[in-house]
């Protein structure tokens, strides 16, 4: 309880994982929410990868996490930008009323 | 060793508790503060077990950049306030029980994973990059970076560029009726163009529109 190791930050890992996927599943609200929850996912892999890296004291790990910040960093402004056309176009993002593609 | 543990826990504790009320909260400007308070703690974590760099830089990134920027846009598209709230719909919603198994489901199968997890004897040797002794990480990542991913490191700064050009291409639109300074054809007027000598007649003058 006291010794923190390896198996404590891959818990955290996982409940924060498992918190933002059930935030995709359960979002009534708009789209952004959705890409908050994206965020936390990519946070939570973050997590893993920094904990095996300082734990193998191997640095590789550390370096592709630089990697992960990046494309999660694009994908933010990307995805933001496409929003914002969105409600520019409809005026409304709310996940109920997005069924143009009837899916 | 105590306080270690006592540090790890508490922090944790804020970065679950702020990771369900993103999901959770009624307001959409609270769960971009609730994820700024996720970033900030989990990067507490990364300093705390030694990755200072890596800290340092999620704090950089994703609370000075990424979450000003979805604040920005909450802001800008008006859609704090919702109508609907996910906790607020139970029973009448056939997503809700769906996502609660999906969620339950895979964190599960996470945790057996993780305890039934061993080290394999040789994976100590098949380590690549050490960081030694009495060189800081920042260091000893950069020692890394640059020599032997350096093409993957230009590589995500091309991504970094596609991603700023088509955000620019995206949100860009004409508008009409918008009057705007062309220099081009500022600068490429001719004397010739614009000045017009007439001969004009006495008591007659010109006629303009011919």
């Amino acid at each position: 309880m006291v010794d923190i190791g390896l198996g404590h930050y891959l818990t955290l890992g996982a409940v924060i994982f498992s918190i933002g996927v059930a935030g995709i599943f359960l979002n009534r609200k708009n789209i952004i929410v959705i890409l908050m929850s994206i965020e936390l996912i990519l946070l939570a892999v973050n997590i893993n990868l920094v904990s095996f890296s300082i734990f193998l004291n191997d640095l590789t790990g550390q370096i592709f996490t630089l990697f992960i910040l990046t494309v999660a960093a694009a994908e933010a402004a990307i995805g933001l930008a496409i929003i914002v056309v969105y409600y520019r176009n409809t005026s409304n993002i709310d996940v109920e009323e997005i069924h143009s593609l009837k899916g | 060793m105590l306080a270690h543990s006592l540090f790890f826990y508490a922090f944790s504790f804020i970065a679950i508790f702020s990771a369900i009320m993103v999901t959770a909260s009624k307001n959409t400007v609270h769960s971009v503060f609730f994820l700024i308070l996720d970033f900030i703690s989990i990067s507490c974590l990364f300093i705390m077990i030694g990755a200072e760099f890596l800290g340092m830089i999620m704090l950089i990134v994703y609370v000075g950049a990424v979450a000003v920027l979805f604040l920005f846009v909450v802001m800008m598209l008006n859609v704090a306030q919702q109508k609907k709230q996910w906790f607020s719909s139970f029973g009448s919603s056939k997503h809700i029980p769906l996502g609660v198994l999906i969620s339950v489901i895979i964190f599960f199968e996470l945790i057996i994973v993780i305890g039934g997890w061993k080290y394999k004897p040789e994976v100590v040797s098949s380590i690549m990059e050490s960081q030694s002794i009495g060189v800081s990480n920042t260091h000893s990542i950069g020692n890394v970076l640059y020599t032997d991913y350096i093409h993957l490191f230009q590589l995500s700064g091309m991504i970094l560029l596609v991603a700023m050009i088509g955000a620019i291409v995206l949100t860009y639109r004409k508008r009409a009726g918008l009057k705007r300074q062309s220099y081009f054809s500022q600068i490429s007027r001719e004397r010739s163009d614009s000045v017009q000598l007439a001969d004009v007649p006495n008591k007659k003058g010109v006629d303009i529109d011919g």
